[in-house]
């Protein structure tokens, strides 16, 4: 019986890949730990090894082809012995995947983000049935309408490029223009980067400035602070934010609080990155959403940006601040892609929400990937004739509270949306200080959608059950609406 | 790679260049003199003796402070232990960093800040040299490279590495001093702080003030290891014990400790071998250890005591001379009293300023 291979996933969040290169070819005999084919995503490239014995019958990825979804039949093993032409002919029936990459299964077709799927990938049912539902974010960026808040000069060229990518200029700028700055942490130099946010910085900035570390976070954050004490100013990469934890205390206490308690006299410049929050089937250790702790400490900026653009702008405004900045990224945001100013120096201000996307009739209010949520359901409620506004807060530390007052003046109801838990959470603060500025100018309680408080799940239907919904926003919006 | 690293193995035999026996369970125990003790000039005890009376006499008045209660929160006295950071601040140059934890006041003195400054942070005042926002247990001074004053323990092992890699990252041949008790010398930080110096061969002195006890725990009570010079030594950290009593010994190890780091060689370690008088803070009644004891180091062992005696016995230094700078002494530590109890306290508006620094344009 023939068996098809499909386009394997080689991380959490993998959703499609170039099929580079393929090893065999059609006709050649294949057996357990062959490799087959090369696929590069865009973090590596990997092999993808054979664990059926057989004959490659056919090929029908050809090698080069870019954006091959996940879990699509890219050849057909004919079993030994079975007629090789036939089985090509006749296609295969699916049997799982044919292919293997070290004993990391893909995901089950109903993992298949919806939106990025490509046929013959079994899609979501609907939005609400993908486990990720923000999966879909780019095409969702690509309909908004022009930003409303001009950073940049009208008629400023714009390059589509990734969030990573962006990360990594922003980055590669910033060490150009200041010898005093520099990278560290676990996999930056050699490895290119877990994430490969540091692509290519070892090449040109060499190991003086792109520093691999011992798996150390409480010890290496703390060498990066001191280093600032003296005015370096270090880009220190967490892998992820949940492994700061082990860092926390020279985050805040080394870090955050040593200006005030040496009266003005020792700064500490420097940038704490990497990803924040869930990915896709982490579980509980790998998924924590840090905005709403670091921002409460005062010390702190904390920036979580949601496109590339703003992760550009930021990121290198973050390099250069003088405090230390928490900067969040996302994994499942790395890889959309965005327009972003093609411009000399790009930098944005740290502390200014940005408008998204205009409407009169409810604010909502979120940042990072939480952003997916919120212009998914700004879609579907414009559908049923609410124009929701949209503010991206893009800074979490200091919050630009006025953008988000201006706009419930306008439409006197506000949601807000995070993946992070309820209790203390940025939502909580957004009401906080609506209950305080625009009490006056609300229509109806402010509603916060945010993850279950709940440790995130492993099992994708609990996982699914424990992040915001697209629903959820739409149907919070539509009730303080009041419709 | 592999001779580098052979180089950087301590040595047993040299390692212990004091000469004396190994560390008993008692406090005396390693502080017997060896036949073989630096000497210092006239001059160098001359200076010995006013740094460490200076630290004796603030820390003392500082004590007196508190039971007036002019000054609040967590007090720890440096009491006994002054030999440690003026032996090594003979040894190093101007521009090497300073950084400990919060037993800090001796460290800060040895660095040359006003007594005045670090006084009217004691007291919370506007004078302080943190304006009256850090207190007892975090001052630092950009000027004189004392980088804190850190409450946490053993963060500033981290940090003083921190120091280190800057060092090495602008070539500019200065060394990190970095300063934990036997108390730190147990936190994991440390030991990642250690595996990295050495990875990186980062110019960083860790100075273990084993004063025996972390707060009322003995030092035999917490620590599987009680010889704190070996804590290096699977990262290949040389590693020396020192008499802490001694002001020349401290000198002479840390000019040897201090000379390694700059080379290029990497890190090492003193353990210096020495006793606090008073309890862990001023709150501290110190039923854990007898009186005796105490009295004993204090008697026998006393490394402002010992340096009096040399000036007198072996200099042959007036005792006018040396009268007159206890006098001095006093003078600088009860201006600096005067100061630092009269000074306002800060204003309310320094309440909100220093939080994070104006963003340049």
């Amino acid at each position: 019986m023939a068996t098809d291979i499909l386009m394997p996933a080689l991380s959490p969040t993998m959703e499609e890949g170039k099929l580079a290169k393929w090893l065999k070819k059609e006709g050649d005999a294949v057996k357990s730990g062959d490799v087959l084919a090369e696929i590069e995503t865009d973090k590596a490239t990997m092999e993808v090894e054979a664990i059926d014995e057989g004959v490659l019958a056919k090929i029908l990825i050809q090698e080069g082809t870019e954006g091959v979804a996940v879990n699509t039949p890219i050849a057909i093993i004919a079993e030994e012995g079975e007629d090789v032409s036939a089985a090509a002919a006749g296609g295969a029936r699916p049997k799982g995947n044919g292919a293997d990459t070290g004993g990391q299964p893909a995901p089950a077709p109903d993992m298949q983000a919806e939106g990025q799927a490509k046929a013959p990938a079994p899609a979501a049912k609907s939005a609400e049935d993908a486990p990720r539902a923000p999966a879909a974010p780019a095409t969702i960026t690509n309909k908004a309408p022009a930003p409303v808040m001009e950073e940049f000069p009208a008629g400023t060229e714009m390059v589509t490029m990734t969030v990573r990518e962006a990360l990594r200029d922003a980055m590669a700028e910033e060490m150009r223009r200041d010898e005093d700055v520099f990278v560290m942490g676990e996999e930056v130099a050699e490895y290119q980067g877990a994430y490969k946010i540091t692509q290519g910085l070892l090449q040109e900035f060499g190991a003086r400035r792109v520093v691999d570390t011992p798996i150390t976070e409480h010890g290496f954050a703390g060498i990066g602070v001191g280093a600032a004490y003296t005015g370096l100013k270090p880009i220190v990469e967490f892998m992820t934010f949940n492994f700061a934890m082990q860092a926390i205390d020279h985050i805040i206490n080394s870090a955050a609080k040593t200006l005030y308690m040496s009266g003005g006299q020792l700064g500490c410049s420097i940038v704490f990155r990497g990803p924040n929050g869930a990915a896709a089937r982490v579980a509980a250790q790998h998924s924590h959403d840090y905005a709403a702790w670091y921002s409460n400490v005062p010390g702190l900026k904390v920036i979580a940006p949601y496109t590339a653009s703003d992760a550009k702008g930021l990121l290198k405004a973050a390099i250069r601040d003088p405090n230390p900045v928490i900067f969040l990224e996302n994994e499942i945001l790395y890889g959309q892609s965005f327009p972003v100013p093609k411009l000399d120096d790009f930098v944005l201000p740290i502390g200014k929400a940005r408008i998204h996307r205009q409407g009169s009739d409810v604010t909502i209010v979120s940042f990072a990937i939480g952003m997916t949520y919120a212009l998914k359901a700004a879609q579907a409620l414009a559908e049923q004739g609410i124009e929701a506004e949209v503010i991206d807060l893009r800074t979490i530390r200091p919050m630009d509270t006025d953008t988000v007052v201006e706009s419930v003046k306008k439409t006197g109801r506000c949601i807000t949306v995070e993946e992070g838990f309820p209790q203390s959470g940025v939502g909580a603060e957004i009401v906080a200080r609506l209950m305080v500025d625009a009490f006056d100018y609300l229509d109806a309680p402010v509603l916060r959608i945010t993850g279950k408080d709940v440790p995130m799940p492993y099992a994708a239907n609990l996982e699914k059950l424990a992040l915001p919904t697209v629903a959820e926003v739409v149907e919070a919006a539509k009730s303080v609406c009041y419709k | 790679m592999d001779a580098a690293k052979e180089a950087g193995q301590p040595k047993p035999d040299e390692a212990r260049t004091q000469g004396k026996p190994e560390a008993s369970g008692t406090p005396e125990a390693g502080h017997r003199p060896a036949p073989n003790t630096p000497q210092f000039s006239r001059d160098e005890d001359l200076h010995a003796y006013h740094e460490m009376l200076l630290i004796r006499r603030f820390e003392e008045k500082a004590g007196q402070l508190y039971g007036m209660g002019l000054i609040g929160g967590f007090c720890h006295l440096y009491i006994g232990q002054e030999a440690v950071v003026v032996g090594m601040q003979m040894a190093s140059e101007e521009g090497d960093q300073v950084i400990t934890g919060y037993r800090d006041h001796g460290h800060m003195l040895a660095c040359g800040m006003d007594p005045k400054g670090v006084m009217a942070e004691l007291t919370g005042r506007r004078g302080g040299y943190s304006r009256g926002k850090g207190g007892s247990m975090h001052m630092f001074s950009r000027e004189k490279q004392f980088f804190g004053g850190h409450g946490i323990v053993g963060a500033q092992v981290s940090l003083g590495t921190g120091l280190g890699f800057a060092d090495a990252y602008r070539k500019n041949g200065k060394v990190s001093l970095t300063y934990m008790g036997d108390g730190a010398a147990n936190q994991g930080q440390v030991y990642e702080s250690f595996n990295m110096a050495a990875l990186w061969k980062l110019p960083v002195v860790y100075v273990i003030e084993n004063n025996r006890y972390a707060m009322g725990t003995s030092v035999v009570r917490a620590s599987a290891q009680t010889d704190f010079s070996k804590r290096g030594l699977s990262f290949g950290i040389p590693g020396e014990q020192v008499d802490g009593m001694d002001v020349r010994t401290v000198r002479e190890a840390a000019t040897r400790a201090i000379q390694h780091a700059r080379s290029g060689e990497g890190p090492y370690i003193l353990e210096m071998q020495t006793y606090r008088y008073r309890g862990h803070s001023m709150s501290d009644p110190a039923k854990y250890r007898s009186k005796d004891e105490v009295s004993k180091m204090r008697e026998e062992y006393d490394p402002i005591e010992t340096v009096r005696k040399r000036l007198l016995e072996l200099h042959g230094v007036p005792e006018a001379e040396i009268k007159a700078t206890d006098a001095k002494v006093r003078e600088t530590v009860n201006d600096a009293a005067e100061f630092a109890t009269h000074d306002p306290e800060p204003d309310p508006s320094e309440l909100r300023t220093d939080i994070l620094l104006e963003a340049r344009a």
